[in-house]
């Protein structure tokens, strides 16, 4: 069986836009400086636009045309899209492009109560969704492509394939257009015109192609599709017989699922980063709880303490019928190499440390984990970036030729001050309602706000030690003016 | 009985008393913390413990600093081997810029920063059970006995050392701590006529140890290590490298 999407880009776009429906739309990208059309809807062909034209001279023939940017890849991905749905028609659905479905329906269509009725149900059910096709089912895949394109019966009786195909133009033989163009040239303007021709003749004036189209069409040759693989979900059910309520069941629940489900990844080499639980409540209410890991995972102890975390979340209510495990993100496990020795000190590349984040995430919460990493920047708050991943290495080296403190204020706190001008560090200061005589001072080291980034005055940061010996980060907010005070903070304890 | 017999007897009751108190003494266990001989001396068998819970504390930001400091001073030695070192809190104040003055490199600490000390205690838990850290430091308010002893209990099998700081000195109840350390920063030395600021230096001090002598002392961290100061040495050598202060 084939299926024909003569428009299959523009009415995917016209379903999405409602506002385009019955309005002529096209599809464009730029080549060699044109703008050249490469899909267009059934309005837009009625008034005589074709793909391969300049939108220019389109838009010249159609003022209203609408012109929307090509997305590239879009028609087969759509084609996979449909093709998938297609699998439960069939087992094996492949994609014919640039604009077709090819399904083998071999002892699959007497399931919908004959193959008329099969047919239709796809027919309907596709339109109901806006996509304009035409189907046809044939013996042969070729014989059903051409039917779908040029033949006015959908169904090719076994017997009647022949008589079907010869009034049928060249063009659906799926031949290459320098052969087509030639075969236009000498007359030959259905099939049936040239199929009484010698093979040796048509092999010597069209190749190869046309007689494999031919046979191929006519079931001499075979064709082999090739079927999309359908991706099953990494999910796994368990229906109770008795609804269960207590968290020792749903513990239970779990295990077993993260056993059936971990054995398949296993198999397939792979690991979870995510995963959901659902929980199908008698009352017909779905609870669900969902877990992630740092790194990908099949270890069914870690996994369970994580989910064990989640359990007080679920509420059984009159009690839980079916819980279904789903892995929503899998990725590839790479085998490690198991050491002899355990080693003393694990790095951060450590699955024992990545799991312990896991538990520490899934307690309380993700965003609270993170790890600091230099940037280059002298301003002391941008001198450090949040990530949360692992792996990131620093870029740069850490900045220490200039002294920083232990304990940074999140927020530089205004301080009262004596200080000699002009360049001096103060005399004392009073933070916090206690008076601090300054003993010792360094500095000051100016550091220039990035005007790139934002706007304010620059800092000339001084390192001073009172009495007692503590040590603070001070700095002055911007130079000394005539007419105003200058700002001191306080912005750091230093060991 | 004869009396060489008797001691024999009593330091190996000794021994296995320490032992199960979750004192470890396979020397190749030992971590020398360079500069830090001195107070090595005063816990049982002259060693470091770790793998054992000390506490730290500190009831001024400025007392928060120090003790950041040297803890950050014991982590540079733990992690000298590769480790990784998580630093649980609930309102984070350390720079990690200047960690690196202290032989860390600040970006193998995995910072988390939690709402409530108990939450913080809980990550604290599973933390000490996990085999591989180098070390765990936890800033918490206050640690009731039980907590503290929850946490001597999941060290003791995992070997790693935590450190926990304490911020509130209203309530100082007892802990099963192997250690408690008070850090104060004291005025530093320069050589005379040097203007600026000199190395951090602080008052150690041991107010607790469970089996040893509690004492006092003052250190300095000067070129990337612990350095004992006492009162006859007041010229400081300089190194030629240019001076980090923390």
């Amino acid at each position: 069986m084939s299926i024909w999407f003569p428009y299959l880009v523009t009415d995917w776009y016209r379903v999405r836009h409602r506002e385009l429906a019955n309005k002529p739309l096209v599809f464009t990208i730029k080549e060699h400086g044109r703008v050249i059309i490469t899909a267009t809807n059934k309005e837009a062909e009625k008034q005589g636009i074709g793909a391969g034209m300049a939108a220019a001279d389109a838009k010249a023939i159609v003022p209203s045309l609408q012109v929307v940017d090509d997305i590239p890849g879009q028609a087969e991905r759509l084609l996979r899209a449909i093709g998938e749905w297609c699998i439960r028609y069939t087992p094996s659905a492949a994609i014919d492009m640039p604009d077709g479905l090819l399904l083998d329906i071999s002892g699959c269509a007497h399931l919908w109560g004959g193959e008329q009725q099969y047919l239709n149900d796809i027919i309907v059910k596709l339109r109901s969704r806006g996509y304009d096709l035409s189907a046809a089912i044939a013996d042969t895949p070729g014989m059903a492509w051409a039917a779908a394109r040029f033949g006015h019966n959908p169904i090719v009786e076994p017997w009647c394939s022949v008589a079907a195909l010869l009034p049928m133009p060249p063009a659906a033989l799926r031949l290459d257009p320098i052969i087509l163009a030639r075969l236009q040239k000498l007359g030959f303007r259905s099939i049936n015109s040239f199929i009484g021709i010698k093979r040796s003749a048509l092999r010597r004036r069209f190749g190869e192609g046309l007689l494999l189209r031919l046979d191929q069409a006519l079931g001499k040759e075979p064709e082999v599709i090739i079927p999309l693989q359908h991706i099953t979900p990494y999910e796994e059910r368990l229906p109770c017989l008795e609804p269960i309520r207590t968290a020792g069941g749903i513990e239970i629940a779990i295990q077993k699922l993260l056993e059936a489900l971990c054995k398949r990844l296993k198999g397939e080499e792979k690991g979870m980063r995510a995963a959901i639980l659902k929980c199908y409540r008698v009352d017909s209410r779905i609870t669900q709880v969902e877990i992630a890991t740092h790194i990908a995972s099949r270890n069914i102890a870690h996994l369970f303490k994580l989910f064990e975390l989640k359990i007080p979340g679920i509420e059984p209510a009159l009690g839980i019928e079916l819980f279904v495990l789903e892995a929503t993100k899998v990725e590839d496990i790479v085998a490690g190499q198991e050491s002899l020795w355990m080693a003393e000190n694990c790095g951060l590349g450590d699955t024992d440390l990545a799991e312990l984040l896991d538990r520490i995430a899934g307690k309380v919460g993700a965003d609270t984990i993170c790890r600091f990493l230099p940037q280059e920047h002298y301003w002391p708050e941008r001198s450090i970036k949040t990530t949360r991943s692992l792996a990131e290495t620093p870029a740069t080296d850490w900045r220490t030729s200039r002294p920083r403190p232990t304990n940074l204020l999140a927020r530089p706190e205004p301080i009262e001050v004596t200080v000699p001008v002009p360049d001096y560090p103060p005399m004392l200061f009073i933070y916090k309602k206690q008076l601090h005589q300054i003993k010792k001072a360094d500095g000051p080291e100016r550091i220039e706000r990035e005007w790139w980034l934002e706007a304010g005055e620059l800092r000339d940061y001084y390192t001073v030690e009172d009495e007692e010996g503590k040590r603070y980060w001070l700095f002055r907010s911007g130079r000394y003016s005539g007419e105003q005070q200058a700002q001191w903070f306080i912005h750091g304890f230093f060991a | 009985m004869f009396p060489d017999a008797k001691k024999d007897i009593i330091s190996k009751l000794q021994k296995d008393i320490l032992q199960q108190e979750g004192y470890r003494s396979q020397p190749a266990d030992i971590k020398r913390i360079p500069g830090l001989e001195n107070i090595e001396a005063a816990f049982p068998g002259r060693f470091f413990p770790t793998g054992a819970i000390h506490e730290f504390l500190s009831f001024e930001p400025e007392h928060g600093a120090a003790s950041g400091g040297f803890i950050a001073g014991l982590l540079g030695s733990l992690m000298q081997r590769g480790g990784a070192c998580l630093w649980i809190s609930t309102a984070r104040k350390v720079f990690p810029v200047a960690l690196h003055t202290f032989g860390v490199s600040p970006d193998r600490i995995i910072f988390v920063n939690v709402q409530y000390d108990k939450e913080a205690l809980w990550v604290m838990e599973e933390a000490l059970k996990c085999k591989g850290l180098a070390g765990i430091v936890a800033e918490v308010r206050e640690l009731t006995f039980m907590q503290s002893r929850r946490l001597q209990l999941a060290v003791e099998t995992s070997h790693v050392t935590g450190f926990i700081l304490r911020t509130d000195a209203r309530r100082l109840t007892t802990t099963a701590c192997v250690a408690r350390w008070q850090i104060k920063p004291v005025p530093s030395q320069l050589e005379a006529g040097m203007p600026g600021v000199g190395f951090p230096r602080w008052e150690v001090a041991l107010l607790r140890v469970r089996n040893g002598k509690p004492g006092k002392w003052t250190m300095e961290w000067q070129s990337g290590q612990f350095q004992l100061i006492t009162e006859k040495l007041i010229t400081v050598v300089i190194p030629e490298q240019i001076r980090r202060v923390g």
